[in-house]
């Protein structure tokens, strides 16, 4: 099997993850864009595995704590020979291993999650249990939404994996700063996330979680940190855009739960996706994008806001409404005077 | 009954270096000679229980036997879905451990008293739910444990229980244990309730009655055999829990007696019936007024008997 670039690999995720949600109707297609960057570069780039020993002792353990974007696992998983390609198709049917939230009963997972405020712990006791045997042949990974870190779990299990110097273990977060309603800051505020992981013992990196130079760079620190005494686990904060890749979806609170339907949805965010595809792969649904897509008209819901804080006039407190982002662009802005 | 349990592990942990235990910040005295004799083996997860359980699951699938151990409603209820999704839909090797089931912690309050555990427990998949009546069955409870793969939940009474069996032959989880035989009623119970019962089997005894006597150190799976037997040899069964009346040990029994196409006995169930515990005492005293102490277990017979 021929090894892909994690660029390659980046654009398959995306282009499976269209798929997958408009064949099944299923959810998440926003956290399946923002997260395919750093899937792809753990999968290409920085995981030990041996996809036809699923099970291998010495592999890299790796959990998405974010579960819900499972689609962009079983693509990566999939691509790296795992299980045929053909079986992404199954996703959400009747009968099919390949569930909305990630399972184990998938060769090739490690862990099920779907609940969030898990995946960290989890993790925590796997990094903790290769410690306390003295095994230094693997590391362990773990991806979490930046919503997910509304649970107190997950602060239970920062606590945790300072507090037993589990350099061994290795957090990255897909802080693309929508969670199910609205923007984090609208919602829960998080700000300032990075010292609040700071201040937990982590050893902290910030980049642009969709720069794969940025990314690749991230993680080879994250091998020289877990080397620094103290010996600090590693949080990886990926500043991310949700939907990123598919411009009508990005920053579009829409996107967490809408599928790509038949008709425009589906043929623009394939055309779409087909301007930025690398060299040296296939599309294996639409080899040649969509001749003659359906394109939006006026009436259709693109670039409104459909956070929850736009319709939600309280009265107290009375600046709840700390972002603003234009949906269907890139803007953003955080007014942390408010 | 808790020293029992941690001299057990201790003397199976020195044989198998991969038994853990993982306390959520408690066992004050309890666990030191633990920690002590096994350094490398205990950890200390703090006040944290939710993370402190899927800790444990990671743990073990990493190949680890790992005991979780906190008091009351702290090792199962607060940490729910991480037993369910961490540690049963993976089979991990996991066993939770909670010290103070029922009224163990009576004075101090309505938080500390374990009395919806069995039957939230019980309802999960893959769970093996264990409530040792006496030390024997205590430390055969957690050697079974041990050897056992997959996910469990031990409830433990606190300390000062008696030894009442003298040695059990061929334990095994699944089954009940028949403590005296007797005739038209038994009485069957779960955990350390048991030192009621075996109060109340002297009384009745005294008023001309001759119960059957069977402790069942498991819950789930529960011994369907027995309850069968005994359905048809008897008038009467009796469950003894301290625990609500609903979904519970009675329950079980109850289940199992209603799919059965012929049977001689009636089932009465005793137990905190469907409420919360609002009264300030020990546990005797709460056992006493919540109906399920010795005399009141007697009383309940007799009426249910002279119907």
């Amino acid at each position: 099997m021929k090894k892909l670039t994690s660029e390659q690999l980046a654009w398959l995720i995306r282009r499976h993850g269209v798929e997958m949600t408009h064949l099944s109707g299923g959810s998440h297609i926003g956290a399946i864009m923002s997260v395919a960057d750093i899937i792809a570069m753990l999968y290409s780039n920085v995981l030990n595995y041996k996809s036809d020993n699923p099970k291998w002792n010495g592999r890299d353990r790796f959990i998405l704590s974010k579960g819900h974007a499972g689609a962009s696992i079983y693509a990566a998983l999939a691509e790296s020979g795992f299980f045929p390609v053909e079986e992404l198709k199954t996703h959400y049917a009747n009968g099919s291993r390949l569930s909305g939230h990630v399972s184990h009963h998938l060769p090739g997972v490690d862990f099920s999650t779907g609940s969030l405020g898990h995946g960290l712990s989890a993790a925590c006791g796997m990094a903790y249990a290769a410690k306390k045997d003295g095994l230094t042949d693997h590391r362990v990974f773990v991806v979490l939404g930046d919503g997910e870190c509304n649970e107190g779990a997950v602060w239970e299990a920062a606590l945790f994996a300072n507090h037993f110097r589990l350099n061994n273990l290795i957090a990255i977060v897909d802080h693309n700063r929508m969670q199910s309603l609205d923007f984090n800051e609208n919602t829960f505020e998080l700000e300032d996330f990075a010292n609040k992981w700071n201040a937990f013992g982590w050893n902290v990196i910030e980049i642009n979680g969709h720069d794969h130079k940025e990314l690749k760079e991230a993680f080879n620190k994250s091998k020289e940190y877990g080397n620094i005494v103290p010996h600090k686990p590693t949080v990886i904060i990926a500043d991310t855009i949700k939907g990123y890749g598919i411009s009508f979806m990005e920053n579009d609170i829409l996107w967490h739960y809408r599928f790509p339907h038949d008709g425009w949805e589906y043929d623009c965010s394939v055309n779409e996706l087909h301007q930025s595809m690398p060299r040296g792969i296939v599309d294996p649904y639409t080899p040649n994008g969509i001749p003659n897509p359906k394109m939006p008209t006026k009436t259709d819901d693109i670039g409104n806001d459909h956070t929850f804080s736009k319709t939600w006039n309280t009265t107290y407190p009375e600046k709840m409404r700390r972002v603003e982002a234009k949906p269907g662009s890139r803007e953003f802005v955080h007014n942390t005077s408010l | 009954m808790r020293d029992t349990f941690v001299k057990t592990l201790i003397g199976l942990a020195k044989e198998n270096k991969n038994i853990e235990l993982v306390t959520g910040d408690l066992g004050f005295g309890v666990l030191k000679p633990y920690w002590e004799q096994c350094p490398n083996q205990f950890t200390n997860a703090g006040i944290a229980e939710q993370n402190m359980t899927s800790v444990a699951a990671g743990m073990a699938m990493e190949g680890k036997t790992v005991f979780t151990y906190s008091i009351g409603n702290f090792p199962t209820l607060r940490c729910l879905e991480q037993i369910r999704n961490d540690c049963a839909y993976h089979k991990a090797n996991v066993k939770v451990v909670c010290v103070g089931g029922g009224f163990v912690y009576g004075s101090l309050g309505m938080s500390h008293q374990a009395t919806e555990d069995l039957a939230i427990l019980r309802a999960l998949p893959d769970v093996v739910v264990m409530a040792p009546a006496d030390l024997v069955e205590a430390e055969e409870c957690t050697k079974v444990l041990a050897k056992t793969k997959g996910t469990a939940y031990l409830r433990l009474g606190r300390g000062g229980e008696k030894r009442i069996h003298n040695k059990i032959e061929n334990f095994e989880i699944g089954k009940a244990i028949k403590v005296h035989d007797g005739k038209d009623i038994a009485i069957f119970s779960t955990g350390a309730i048991f030192e009621e019962v075996t109060a109340a089997y002297d009384k009745l005894q005294k008023i001309g009655y001759n119960p059957i006597i069977y402790t069942f150190p498991t819950v789930k799976p529960i011994d369907k055999e027995t309850i069968e037997f005994v359905s048809r040899e008897t008038d009467l069964i009796v469950t003894v829990e301290e625990h609500n009346i609903i979904g519970g040990f009675g329950s079980a029994v109850a289940e199992v007696m209603a799919e059965m196409r012929f049977k001689r006995a009636r089932l009465l169930r005793i137990g905190l019936n469907d409420e919360y515990s609002i009264r300030v005492g020990n546990q005797h005293y709460l056992r006493q007024q919540y109906g399920m102490d010795s005399t009141s277990i007697v009383n309940m017979i007799l009426k249910f008997v002279n119907i």
